[in-house]
Parts: structure tokens; C-alpha cells; sequence
């Protein structure tokens, strides 16, 4: 049992990075990543909504839409789901926990569009996870995505100071640094297979 | 007169405001599928269709979609068409479908698609609109295949699969793989900031709010993730 579910969670993690392998939810690691606490609030958010998401949506499908026949409407129903779960989850959080609102409160609106939810949830339909992989699954692309938005921040603060050829400044010296920590975790590749071998 | 309004609205998507180079939409679709020059041109075509149709509907109903829910129906209207494209790929072409992947269903959740809906559609004719697409979407389609060109040439030593005798045996793997999509991006975003800078400085129109995909659900006035700006703002509208 554990045995599968490590690969899971590493490959979420590492080797198939959302954001530095796939390039899902660029738009937040390129606007969000300036400070290291906002990386944190952001991915923070980003773990919870994916996590809620996937719960809510892996019945919605397996017991919904595959049952009815109605598997096309995929899309539709979760992009929906996810829209009204972070509307949902910002109210609730508002009501009762306050404080964390305020810390996620900024973030939230922003997730809906966040292609790397999208891209989770359609995940376990695309590779047939059972609810229990679908969840490791989902938290390993959140650890992912804040590793990576965490590491580039770090990156990021020392790019504010360095002289920049005016053509180069703001983003493309933020992407060609980008590139740099991808170019890092393609270092990661295969690291799961063989750390398994070796256990 | 009205014929020149229709080919600028046109040109302008495809130039001046590019949707990728210029306004810097989309960034996930195109990096993702510029690997090579076969899937990004699916990928353009895909997204244009989308786009020309969620533009031609949404400014159809901009009179019945109520203002306070706009955003959820832009995303049902928009998930319609992804979904349709989806089928329609899946029946006749399932080469393409299976190439382009997860990246086919999130095209919902496309800057551009959304962005355009907010910015244009809702407020211009059906015709405009659909020019504003086609425009828009080329654009897409052209940045895309710009990268994917320097990507794969580059990187693979080939043009759309086929090999070139000379850059075949000097490629550069990892402009193909992932961290070349950023590399590539880039440059080619610091190149587009030089010939704009050299042409006397057309600066980016700041969208502020309006081109937000999430100003439906969003209180600030402006995008400045700021904590203290935003407490600022907070107060005063308070």
C-alpha cells in the first residue's frame, strides 16, 4: 500500500513537478513569488483548495458522471466545482477562522483560474486513481508547487538587486531564472525508481 | 471605414497587443506545448476556435448575462465549447487529441479565452468580436509557433519532424525539455522589449482590473500583492 503511495507523492513532488516540469500554474509562480511569506500564503492556499478540490470532485465523478454516462461533462462540472469551492471555503473561512482568512484571504480568488487545480483534478480521471492515490496525489502536487514557489522566491529576492540589461528586466530575467531551477529538478528524474530499489 | 476598423481590431491582436509577447497571457499553454512545432500548431488552432466562438456567444448574451454572475457564465459557455472541441478531436483526429492532453482541457482555464471575454467581447458587437478572435487567437497561434520554431530547430535539429541536415548533429536537448520552455520565453519576451523600446517606446497598456479574469470575485482595485497597499485601499474604501 505504502509502497505505491510514496511514488505518488515523490512524483507530485519532484519529478513531475507541476510547475517546473509542466508548466501548470506559472501565472501565480511568476506574480506571486516576489516574497518569500507571500510564496508561502500562496501555496498554502493552493495545497488546501487542490486537497478540497480533489476530495469533492473525485465522488462527483466516480459516483455522478460515470455512472450516468456523462463522463464528457468532466470539464464543465469541475471547473464549476472548483469556481464554487473557493467561493465556499473563502466564506467559511471569513466565519470562522478569521485569522487564516486573512492570511489566504488575498490568494483565494486568484486559485480559481489556477490551471494547476484544473490540471489535478482532471489528473486521477487521466491516470485512474482510487480516492485514497487521488488525495496523496493531489498533496503531491501541492508540496510541489510550494517547493517550487518557495525555492524560486528565494531565487527571485536576489534578481530585485542584480544590474539587469534594461531589455531583460522584470520578466524575462525572471523566467530565464526560471529556467535555471528547472533545469535543477531535472536532476530529479528517474530519483524514484531508484530510491525504491534501494529500499 | 468600418472595414478598416475590423482589419485593425484584427492586425492589432495579432502585433501590437499580442496576447502572449505583449500582454503576457496564456503563459502556461505556451510553454507547455512548444516543444514542438506539430503540437503547437494544434494547440493555436484548438484554442482560436474556442476563442472565436466563447467571444461570438458571450458578446451575443452581453445584454441577458446579468453583471454580478458573468464570470461563472463565461466559464460555462467557455468549458462548452473546450468540452465540444475535446469530442470533436477525440472522434476525427486522435493523434492530436492524445498529443495535446491535459493542455486540451485547460484551455478553459486560459488566460487569454477569459481575459478577452472581460476585455472585449462583453462590451463590443458580435462581428467585432469575432474579429477580435481571430485576431487574438492568430496571435496566440503565431507566438506559439515562433517558440516552438526556435525550440525545435534549435533543440531537436528538425522543423515540424522533419530532420535538418546541419543542426541535426548541434542540437541543444534541453531547449526541449522544460527548462527551455522558460529559457526560450524569455529571450524571446527580451527581444520583444528591445524592438518595442527601439520603436519609440509603445509601452504595455496596464489592464488594471478590467482584463482580470477574477475581478468578478475580487475586491481590490488594483493587482499589487502588496499586504500593505491593499490595507490601504481597504481603509479608504471602508
Amino acid at each position: 500500500m505504502l509502497k505505491e503511495l510514496i511514488p505518488i507523492l515523490m512524483a507530485g513532488i519532484l519529478v513531475e513537478n507541476f510547475v517546473l516540469q509542466k508548466f501548470l500554474g506559472i501565472c501565480p509562480f511568476l506574480g506571486v513569488s516576489k516574497k518569500i511569506n507571500q510564496a508561502l500564503g500562496m501555496s498554502v492556499a493552493v495545497i488546501f483548495v487542490m486537497l478540497f478540490a480533489t476530495a469533492v470532485t473525485w465522488p462527483i465523478y466516480s459516483y455522478v458522471l460515470v455512472p450516468l454516462k456523462i463522463g464528457f461533462l468532466q470539464i464543465i462540472v469541475f471547473i464549476l466545482v472548483i469556481a464554487a469551492l473557493v467561493q465556499f471555503v473563502e466564506i467559511m473561512l471569513k466565519r470562522f477562522i478569521p485569522s487564516l482568512f486573512k492570511a489566504l484571504g488575498v490568494y483565494l480568488p486568484l486559485i480559481t483560474t489556477n490551471c494547476a487545480v484544473l490540471g489535478v483534478v482532471n489528473q486521477f480521471v487521466d491516470k485512474g486513481h482510487n480516492f485514497i492515490e487521488a488525495m496523496v496525489a493531489s498533496l503531491g502536487v501541492g508540496l510541489g508547487f510550494m517547493l517550487a514557489m518557495v525555492l524560486f522566491s528565494g531565487v527571485r529576492s536576489r534578481i530585485e538587486n542584480a544590474p539587469v540589461p534594461k531589455a531583460f528586466k522584470n520578466l524575462p530575467v525572471t523566467l530565464i531564472a526560471a529556467a535555471i531551477v528547472a533545469m535543477s529538478f531535472n536532476g530529479f528524474d528517474k530519483i524514484v525508481e531508484n530510491l525504491l530499489a534501494l529500499v | 471605414m468600418s472595414n478598416n476598423k475590423k482589419l485593425s481590431i484584427l492586425l492589432s491582436g495579432i502585433i501590437a497587443e499580442n496576447p502572449v509577447l505583449v500582454l503576457v497571457l496564456g503563459t502556461c499553454p505556451t510553454l507547455g506545448m512548444s516543444a514542438d512545432v506539430i503540437s503547437a500548431l494544434s494547440m493555436g488552432i484548438a484554442a482560436t476556435i474556442v476563442l472565436i466562438c466563447s467571444n461570438a456567444v458571450i458578446s451575443a448574451l452581453r445584454k441577458v448575462i446579468p453583471d454580478t454572475v458573468r464570470v461563472p457564465c463565461y466559464i460555462v459557455i467557455i468549458a462548452g465549447f473546450v468540452t465540444a472541441v475535446q469530442m470533436l478531436l477525440q472522434a476525427y483526429l486522435p493523434s492530436v487529441y492524445d498529443m495535446l492532453g491535459t493542455y486540451l482541457a485547460l484551455i478553459v482555464v486560459n488566460c487569454i479565452i477569459l481575459g478577452r471575454a472581460e476585455m472585449f467581447a462583453r462590451k463590443n458587437p458580435v462581428l467585432d468580436s469575432v474579429f477580435d478572435g481571430i485576431g487574438m487567437g492568430l496571435g496566440f497561434l503565431v507566438a506559439l509557433v515562433c517558440m516552438a520554431t526556435i525550440r525545435e530547430v534549435f533543440g531537436a535539429g528538425s522543423f515540424a519532424g522533419i530532420a535538418i541536415p546541419f543542426l541535426e548533429n548541434f542540437k541543444i536537448p534541453i531547449l526541449v525539455a522544460a527548462p527551455g520552455g522558460y529559457l526560450v520565453f524569455g529571450l524571446v519576451i527580451a527581444v520583444m522589449n528591445k524592438l518595442r523600446a527601439k520603436s519609440g517606446g509603445v509601452k504595455r497598456k496596464s489592464f488594471e482590473c478590467e482584463g482580470c479574469p477574477v475581478a468578478g470575485n475580487c475586491s481590490r482595485t488594483s493587482c499589487d500583492y502588496d499586504g500593505v497597499k491593499i490595507k490601504k485601499e481597504r481603509k479608504k474604501n471602508a
